[in-house]
């Protein structure tokens, strides 16, 4: 699995890159492994919404299954990408870079403090696959 | 009888539990109800019994003893037999719809067919594999609007004119739902235009449900509403009779998001109320929040065309909770029967069924609006096979009346709308014959004159 060092990770498999108080949120590579081929990506907010940590901010359904994703911060919302529902097959080829899901403006950066950094994160997604 | 469990078994399992006897697992019901004693008559034969259902059933007047101008909602059409024929083939006729593509090639094909033919007839994009009947179908438009705007709208506009079942359903639908606004009927005034509908819709309403022909059989232009609805952001809901989509213009053409509808014209009895079908079908932008099943067109591993539940992924066994609704049950025999019904009569037999039930509603208007003291109220509004009359006495004296004359009359809309009282609701098909429809005229010229 590919689990590029600058980002940090949710237990839920969300991946969140922090610029300063904006934080940019997807999906891992091992969530888009898990889910297999994305065939529908719905973003859930918009821009100026105002979002509680934990908030669903997309669902995305596979050929086999249905899958949420949650902001792990509070915060605002200040971007989303519309181009992933019209092609939700980027999740699959590439998690980290075109499949961003939503930019949040950060309202409190100590909910950045659970988070994974990529070690952990590789541990926690090999201790499930056993 | 077939006994799943031996008594070993059920041994263990009350071990198990840790009682002595099943009679034990009772014992939260008061002993006097624990094991009432059931007040049967001695056991008849088969024969018997036979004929005591028989004479239970001679006890109704049928459709078939009367002739008939009840409608609203539920209509008196001809069913070729030819329908009821190919539905008990065995292959068809089984208590739960089997949809693995292994072994129901049939049945997925019979299903696709129906929601293409659904397709046809709205204009819309998708189609499911039908609910219920039309009040629920309508209600689960009222849930995938909901949905569609993720609950942050929650403003539902209907029109008074819509069937009063399919209302009331809706709001039992939603009864369990937090700060839902349901409006647009409250005063059971049947006075309400689409511009009053209209002026209805905000920035907050999630939809509007209009019903077409309307339920006084009214065929009403709505685009202007279409376009006040699409303004607001919110989606229009078109509650349809299937047969007068065989003449009129699909709600497609006037901006329906989602076409609802009682499919029972389509070839089904009209059975003392069901088993009857919900037709469901939307516009391809909103085909991932559509309820229910929807069967697909593929190609197997071997390149050859087959049929394959789809998009399953937004089904409650899936999405459990976080599903759009929580029906998957639908009325695959009777989705079949319509199917085998529309496939029968072709376009033109759709068109012709439809000419005769508006021509023949159309003398019928013609020759009761010419009886002193009945009147045919918005006889200046285009119809399709059923109006409005305003009665010179009470509805229900009237049908008693018709009733000693072998004659079903209309429905008393007084029971629906205070300002409806001395109102009757008439429905004319194809199986209403000249001579029924004169006949009908008569004795109702002869009510004026008690």
């Amino acid at each position: 699995m590919n689990n590029p060092a600058d980002l940090k990770y949710t237990t839920s498999d969300e991946w969140v890159k922090v610029n300063g108080d904006l934080v940019t949120i997807g999906i891992t590579d091992y969530a888009q492994s898990q889910l297999s081929d994305v065939v529908f990506v719905e973003i859930s907010v918009e821009v100026g919404d105002h979002l509680d940590k934990k908030s669903v901010i997309a669902s995305l359904e596979s050929v086999k299954a249905a899958a949420e994703v949650s902001s792990p911060v509070a915060g605002e919302v200040v971007e989303i990408n519309d181009s992933l529902s019209q092609n939700p097959e980027i999740v699959n080829s590439d998690p980290y870079t075109k499949s961003w899901m939503v930019k949040i403006k950060i309202e409190s950066p100590s909910d950045l403090n659970v988070l994974m950094d990529s070690a952990g994160y590789e541990v926690y997604c090999k201790d499930r696959s056993h | 009888m077939f006994i799943p469990h031996t008594d070993q078994e059920r041994e263990d399992m009350l071990h198990a539990v840790g009682v002595k006897r099943i009679e034990d697992l009772f014992e939260a019901i008061p002993p006097k109800h624990r094991f009432p004693k059931l007040n049967l008559p001695p056991a008849m034969t088969e024969m018997e019994i036979m004929a005591q259902l028989q004479d239970l059933a001679n006890a109704n007047e049928s459709t078939r003893d009367l002739a008939c101008f009840l409608g609203a909602g539920a209509y008196n059409h001809y069913i070729p037999a030819a329908v009821d024929n190919l539905l008990r083939r065995g292959e068809f006729f089984t208590a739960y719809t089997p949809y693995q593509p292994e072994v129901s090639q049939g049945t997925l094909q019979a299903i696709f067919e129906y929601q293409s033919l659904i397709c046809n007839l709205t204009g819309m994009d998708a189609a499911n594999a039908s609910h219920y009947d039309g009040a629920t179908a309508a209600a689960e438009a009222g849930i995938l609007a909901y949905h569609h705007f993720r609950g942050k709208r929650n403003k539902f506009v209907l029109s008074p004119a819509v069937h009063p079942h399919y209302r009331a359903t809706l709001r039992t639908y939603f009864s369990g739902y937090k700060n839902i606004q349901i409006v647009g009927d409250e005063n059971n005034n049947s006075q309400v235009s689409t511009s009053d509908i209209s002026a209805l819709v905000d920035s907050n309403t999630a939809m509007v449900l209009v019903q077409y022909p309307d339920f006084f059989g009214r065929i009403i232009d709505y685009s202007k509403l279409a376009e006040a609805v699409h303004t607001a952001g919110a989606l229009l809901v078109v509650s349809v009779n299937p047969i007068a989509l065989g003449l009129l213009k699909p709600p497609s053409t006037f901006g329906a998001d989602i076409v609802v509808g009682e499919g029972q014209p389509l070839g089904i009895p009209l059975s003392y109320g069901g088993p009857y079908l919900g037709i469901f079908a939307t516009k391809i932008d909103y085909i991932r929040k559509i309820a229910g099943r929807l069967v697909g067109e593929s190609i197997d591993g071997n390149g050859k065309r087959g049929y394959v539940l789809t998009l399953t992924a937004r089904e409650q066994h899936i999405k459990r909770e976080k599903a759009t609704s929580n029906i998957c049950t639908n009325q695959g025999l009777m989705a079949l029967a319509s199917t085998i019904y529309m496939s029968l009569l072709g376009k033109n037999g759709m068109k012709k069924v439809a000419e005769l039930c508006y021509h023949k509603a159309h003398y019928a208007a013609e020759k009761i609006n010419a009886i002193p003291g009945f009147s045919v109220k918005y006889n200046t509004t285009p119809f399709f096979h059923e109006f409005v009359v305003k009665t010179p006495r009470p509805v229900q004296d009237i049908n008693m009346h018709l009733l000693d004359h072998h004659i079903l009359g209309g429905l008393n809309l007084g029971d629906y709308y205070q300002d409806l009282a001395d109102h009757m609701l008439i429905a004319v098909t194809e199986m209403n014959s000249k001579e029924d429809i004169d006949m009908f005229c008569d004795v109702l010229a002869e009510v004026d004159h008690e």
